[in-house]
């Protein structure tokens, strides 16, 4: 959050890399954004990177539909890893989908600039990826069609769900974390949604953008009552940022598992899923921007801050890290000890490697400024990271779960076909969502972005 | 510019969000009642049996003890099936020649059991024992109900795990004093109950409730 705040902020470096490029007014700013959806032509390149990403999301539908025929077993799961993929997986898009609310919630209440054009596909992205991480506890359950047990209602069973065990606070956790950013992200669409209403040419879309609009006329009123929900659903969204992953780290940290059951966790795991985030916004950010032509308001400012904010956060995972290992060892525990032994040497060693790799070492190179302007470097890098985040969770849950106390009960784990499946369909999944986002709302806030010109312009003059 | 809504549109959209509210509680409030209903539970729902036993007749007019027929009731999981040669006892000699009992004289002469339909239904996934009800005070009509008076038996209690726990959470109201009462079909709660049932839960070493509703008390 700190980062790119006293040097970035002197207007010497804004000047040289403005958060909205020169030249641009109301009536471009507008024009630009909403003829994405409206007039432009959906491009060839829409359609069949659309038809792909739907063609891996039929694959997540199959292997999720032969999953309920067929339960479980057909993962490479097995007692004693009863968290293979599912989990690893749901630790993954769920942190993955920090960024937007930290975008939209934190960076407005610190009232950073550079947020603007970036936070409103952040906040599509937290939700999509918070719906491809919602689909793994559902799936893993075994008999998912009764997964609303977990929640609490007056059921005939005469009790509740177990009110102490993190996995409900989980529930709890991400369906609230899910509905305040669904709400954040559509209060924060509605003025945009009148924009589209207003310019829409066809009936249709006058109907359906003027109903999801809600009857918005821009009076001052509206906008007072706006700016004040607005204002609100930030404060409330803050400390979910911090909540949704400390509660998802307690999953690991409440058990009594060797390597899990640390007091660094919670910390860590924010850390970590803010990480991911702001490497998938990236990820997202760079093509969109190339494909729309979008790199006077996606400026190369955004890109920095962004690469900055990855680096801290990137360098808090690694502290974590250090005293997860150091904690280990100095607890004497020999339990704990041995976790560490097998994350060196174990069977799965290469993934622990991989990920230090990925998550520590190759991300130094974002201290330098040639590197964090560069588009290709930072696309890569952000790819790196998320597949470095993914491996953290997975040595986490692997290697604490097929080592644990007893010998006897130690065991390997390797995913089946249907587990790739599934992890690569929720992938074309998110895909395909931000390919729907992009063509039908606008990616970036028309609102706030003339809000925008007129603080640019002011200090251009 | 035209408008795009009509004015009607701000009254049909504040009663379209306010009812849809409405219409979820009501169809929760729905599901719930439907689930806890004799529709699900089959509760008070009587069943065709092969020759139409009545418990009414036989116990309420009779007089027969319950442990007459469900001889295991206080040894075994299972109260038990009488067996045709129990009908036999009696049927032997009165109305020994009633068409309506052929089926109980076949099954004697063919030693082909009769495949009483069960009416008592409860999960595999559960594990109950009759003995241990019975021992510590809990009287048959508590749950099957008033049987000395169904001609045609069904099943009294809607046998959800809720209701299980409600004894399970508060077993002080139902126990009884003796043995007779446990198998008195007319047995009514005295005044003094909640004082006797605790008295008879703590002289019975009946568990706590925390025992009584762990998981694997009834989930082995």
């Amino acid at each position: 959050m700190s980062a790119g705040q006293p040097p970035m902020d002197s207007p010497e470096i804004q000047r040289l890399t403005p958060v909205l490029g020169p030249g641009h007014t109301y009536a471009s700013v507008t024009d630009k954004i909403s003829a994405i959806v409206l007039t432009r032509r959906t491009s060839v390149g829409w359609y069949i990177g659309f038809l792909l990403a739907f063609s891996i999301f039929g694959v997540m539908n199959i292997a999720i539909g032969y999953l309920f025929m067929k339960g479980t077993g057909i993962w490479g799961i097995n007692i004693p890893i009863g968290w293979g993929f599912a989990i690893v997986n749901f630790v993954w898009w769920i942190g993955i989908g920090h960024a937007g609310t930290l975008i939209s919630a934190i960076l407005f209440l610190l009232n950073q600039k550079w947020r603007t054009s970036i936070n409103r596909f952040a906040e599509a992205m937290t939700l999509f990826a918070v719906a491809c991480a919602g689909i793994f506890p559902l799936i893993h359950t075994g008999r998912p069609w009764y997964a609303f047990w977990m929640f609490p209602y007056p059921s005939v069973m005469g009790i509740w769900p177990q009110f102490r065990s993190p996995l409900i606070w989980d529930v709890f956790a991400v369906s609230t974390y899910g509905t305040v950013s669904l709400l954040f992200w559509f209060v924060g669409l509605i003025p945009d949604l009148a924009t589209l209403r207003d310019r829409s040419t066809s009936k249709p879309k006058q109907i359906i953008y003027g109903m999801l609009a809600l009857g918005w006329r821009g009076s001052a009123r509206h906008w007072q009552r706006y700016q004040s929900a607005y204002l609100l659903l930030a404060g409330l969204a803050t400390p979910l940022v911090l909540s949704v992953h400390t509660v998802v780290s307690f999953d690991f940290s409440v058990a009594i598992v060797p390597g899990w059951h640390t007091t660094i966790f919670p910390p860590y795991f924010v850390a970590g899923a803010i990480y991911s985030g702001f490497a998938m916004v990236l990820t997202i950010a760079i093509p969109l921007r190339k494909a729309y032509g979008l790199e006077d308001f996606i400026t190369m400012r955004h890109l920095e801050n962004m690469a900055k904010v990855m680096l801290a956060t990137g360098l808090i995972v690694a502290y974590g890290y250090f005293f997860e290992f150091f904690m280990s060892l100095y607890s004497g525990n020999k339990f704990d000890v041995f976790l560490v032994q097998q994350r060196l040497h174990g069977p799965y060693a290469p993934f622990y490697y991989a990920l230090i790799l990925c998550n520590i070492l190759i991300p130094q190179l974002l201290w330098f400024q040639r590197m964090r302007t560069n588009v290709v470097v930072l696309f890569i890098m952000s790819i790196i990271v998320n597949v470095g985040m993914w491996l953290e969770r997975f040595v986490i849950i692997v290697i604490s779960l097929t080592r644990d106390f007893m010998p006897s009960a130690w065991g390997r784990y390797s995913p089946t076909f249907w587990d790739w499946a599934t992890l690569i369909g929720t992938m074309g999944m998110f895909v395909m969502l931000i390919f729907l986002f992009v063509r039908v709302l606008p990616a970036i806030s028309i609102a706030e972005m003339r809000e925008l010109v007129t603080e640019t312009s002011e200090e251009h003059k | 510019m035209a408008q795009i809504f009509h004015r009607s549109t701000n009254f049909i959209s504040r009663f379209s969000l306010f009812s849809a509210v409405f219409l979820v509680g009501l169809g929760l409030v729905g599901v719930l009642g439907l689930a806890r209903s004799p529709y699900s539970t089959n509760q008070n729902v009587v069943r065709a049996q092969p020759v139409q036993f009545s418990h009414k007749h036989h116990v309420g007019d009779d007089g027969l003890d319950c442990r007459y027929c469900h001889t295991s009731v206080e040894t075994s999981a299972v109260a038990g099936i009488p067996p045709t040669k129990t009908c036999m006892n009696c049927h032997s000699v009165l109305y020994a020649d009633a068409p309506y009992l052929e089926p109980i004289r076949e099954s004697f002469r063919t030693n082909q059991s009769i495949q009483w339909v069960k009416v008592h239904r409860l999960p595999d996934f559960v594990y109950f024992n009759h003995s241990i009800h019975v021992n510590k005070g809990v009287g048959c009509s508590t749950c099957h109900g008033s049987v000395n008076q169904m001609p045609l038996m069904f099943q009294a209690s809607p046998l959800l795990m809720e209701w299980c726990l409600d004894c399970h959470r508060n077993p002080e109201k139902v126990l009884r004093a003796t043995k007779e009462d446990v198998f008195d079909m007319n047995w009514k709660a005295p005044e003094d109950q909640a004082k006797l049932g605790k008295q008879f839960a703590i002289e019975r070493k009946i568990r706590t409730t925390a025992e009584l509703t762990s998981c694997s008390t009834c989930h082995r």
